[in-house]
């Protein structure tokens, strides 16, 4: 037995009785989108399991993904923080500083050697061998590869650590990188959006602490039950778009009946996330709920793409132009179209010419 | 075979290759129109969004259309393997070939009235196989992988789609870049279009070999 106190210990401690602590196991289930049945494993989980270590590190990062952690409601941050896990390191909510907190690190590696969780906000630098991020003295990479090289597995919060985010944009000029790209032998997981939603955030702790593996990723690395499908699926304003109700401006009719934003630019026919499932601060709101289209935020390069505000974006073709589909493709049936006018034309008058002459010659077949 | 042997007529298109163009054809025309039009959606209409499912319709017809435009061409397929041989020429360019290249350059020079002579071809000549390879044959895969990806969206992971295209998606770079090319597939085959009918027409007007009734009736014939 693990000499670490269980959730279930530390709740006790902290005065919680045992029949909140069922209903707070029945409300995770329900937010994970388990089955009843889970609620039994999830509060089993909690009372045996050793608390999970995790070591929180920034890179660079706006720390909008703490911002959004701390809001959770369902688990509550400080249920997480305080009992669920135990965040031995996390820059911007320890006490520790200095090398007090550095200390942390190397405890951690020689304590829980490949049994932490290294949960990643932000993504290293790598042009200037890391100097764009400095942290206790050494580059943030140095630091990231050695806690990640002993870890158990990666969380990479966020569209910075997931994608790379605007630190990334074009020319991308301190070589910001992504997480997954940057360590490539261990899993990693990417809970992208900028921020993610905290109870998606909370509920992949969750998910990792209840059933000890990883959820189950999509190709590009996201968990399915929170990015499986697009905000546009599941969107209140969705029969409004099968409709053709849409928002042509924002002061408009239309955008006061709370029409559907496509028009306006909205990208949640290609973004993955949980925005308009599970909604923002307890499920009080999201964007689309607000009047404004979806950005993008959760998916790879959405800084990139030209427009938050049309619904077709740019091709981002190699070179850096910036064309969209039917700027290049007006110009190219454009010129079909004129190059047959044209060609149409010499050929009548070359036929003229000859004086009306009939048909071209044969020749000799290739066939 | 040498120019004095050339018959009078040749059956060049069989009957399922025939089939196959008018329904790409139309398939294309259905799918280009409302591919627009839920790209750049009509302007909104009022009242009840229940008394109304005009983007739905749209989005049907695109995938019923879609779906006439994949069979069908995985029927062309088949009656390449099967078929006689003009039926294989769009699938493959004979670049091994010296007399194919030599026919290329000669079809480009007649192109830019550098000559008069058009020696015949039953099926395709090697210029018009090279555009039709490149802007008729594979762009058809693309639309089809590509549209299939967009689709498998809609229907869900662990769908058919999602499991047979949905691979796509991240190697085009997204499901918006995915939406981006789609569309701009659908301009290039547009433009390979306006050509493919001037082209066809004009061998009609000015060739020695028949061209548009050859895809109505099948039977390739030749003018002195």
């Amino acid at each position: 037995m693990s000499t670490e106190p269980t959730f279930y210990e530390i709740l006790r401690r902290q005065g919680i009785t045992r029949r909140k602590f069922l209903k707070f196991c029945s409300l995770t289930a329900a937010s994970l989108g388990l089955a009843p049945e889970f609620a039994g494993t999830i509060a089993h989980a909690l009372e045996t399991k050793p608390r999970v270590p995790v070591i929180w590190l920034h890179g660079l990062e706006c720390t909008c993904c703490t911002e959004s952690f701390i809001r959770s409601g369902h688990p509550l941050a400080a249920d997480v923080i305080l009992s669920m896990i135990s965040l031995d390191y996390d820059d911007t909510l320890m006490a520790a500083a200095g090398y007090q907190a550095e200390e942390i690190l190397e405890q951690t590696i020689a304590k829980h050697d490949g049994n932490y969780i290294l949960a990643c906000e932000g993504n290293p630098p790598l042009n200037e061998e890391g100097m764009y991020c400095i942290q206790a003295g050494r580059p943030y990479v140095e630091k990231l590869r050695r806690m990640a090289a002993h870890s158990k597995a990666i969380i990479a919060w966020g569209t910075c650590a997931s994608w790379g985010c605007v630190q990334a944009a074009k020319p991308n000029p301190t070589r910001a990188t992504p997480i997954h790209k940057v360590v490539t032998d261990k899993p990693v997981i990417k809970v992208p959006g900028c921020p993610p939603i905290a109870e998606v955030m909370t509920g992949v702790i969750t998910y990792i602490l209840t059933f000890d593996r990883l959820p189950e990723l999509d190709r590009l690395g996201r968990p399915k039950m929170f990015y499986g499908r697009r905000l546009h699926d599941k969107c209140y304003r969705r029969a409004h778009f099968d409709a053709g109700q849409f928002v042509e401006r924002f002061d408009d009719e239309g955008a006061r009946k709370g029409y559907c934003l496509y028009k306006m630019g909205c990208k949640g026919p290609t973004t993955h996330n949980a925005c308009s499932t599970m909604e923002w601060n307890g499920g009080l709101s999201w964007p689309v709920k607000s009047g404004h289209g979806c950005l993008g935020c959760a998916e790879e390069d959405f800084w990139d793409r030209g427009s938050f505000y049309t619904p077709t974006t740019n091709l981002n073709v190699p070179g850096g132009v910036e064309v969209t589909a039917d700027q290049v493709g007006k110009v190219i049936a454009g010129a079909a179209a004129a190059g047959v006018a044209a060609h149409a034309t010499v050929s009548v008058v070359s036929r003229l010419v000859r004086g009306g002459k009939g048909r071209d010659e044969g020749g000799s077949s290739n066939e | 075979m040498s120019s004095p042997t050339i018959p009078q007529a040749v059956y060049v298109f069989e009957a399922p290759v025939r089939l196959w163009h008018w329904v790409h054809t139309f398939s294309f025309l259905t799918l280009a129109a409302t591919g627009y039009l839920i790209a750049h959606p009509l302007p909104s209409i009022g009242g009840e969004a229940s008394d109304h499912f005009l983007m739905g319709n749209l989005r049907l017809i695109h995938f019923v259309a879609a779906w006439f435009f994949a069979v069908g061409f995985a029927v062309r397929i088949y009656w390449a393997l099967v078929g006689n041989r003009y039926a294989r020429e769009i699938f493959y360019l004979p670049v091994w070939r010296g007399a194919w290249w030599k026919g290329l350059f000669h079809e480009m020079a007649y192109y830019l009235f550098l000559t008069r002579e058009q020696p015949p071809f039953l099926g395709h000549n090697p210029l018009a196989q090279t555009a039709m390879f490149f802007l008729n044959t594979l762009m058809t895969l693309f639309m089809i992988a590509t549209g299939f990806a967009l689709y498998s969206e809609g229907l869900g992971p662990g769908s058919w789609a999602d499991r047979a295209f949905g691979w796509v998606l991240p190697l085009v770079g997204g499901g918006e870049a995915t939406q981006n090319w789609h569309e701009l597939g659908m301009w290039i085959m547009l433009a390979f279009a306006i050509i493919h009918i001037y082209m066809a027409v004009r061998a009609d007007i000015f060739g020695r070999q028949s061209s548009v009734s050859a895809m109505i009736g099948g039977w390739r014939s030749f003018r002195r």
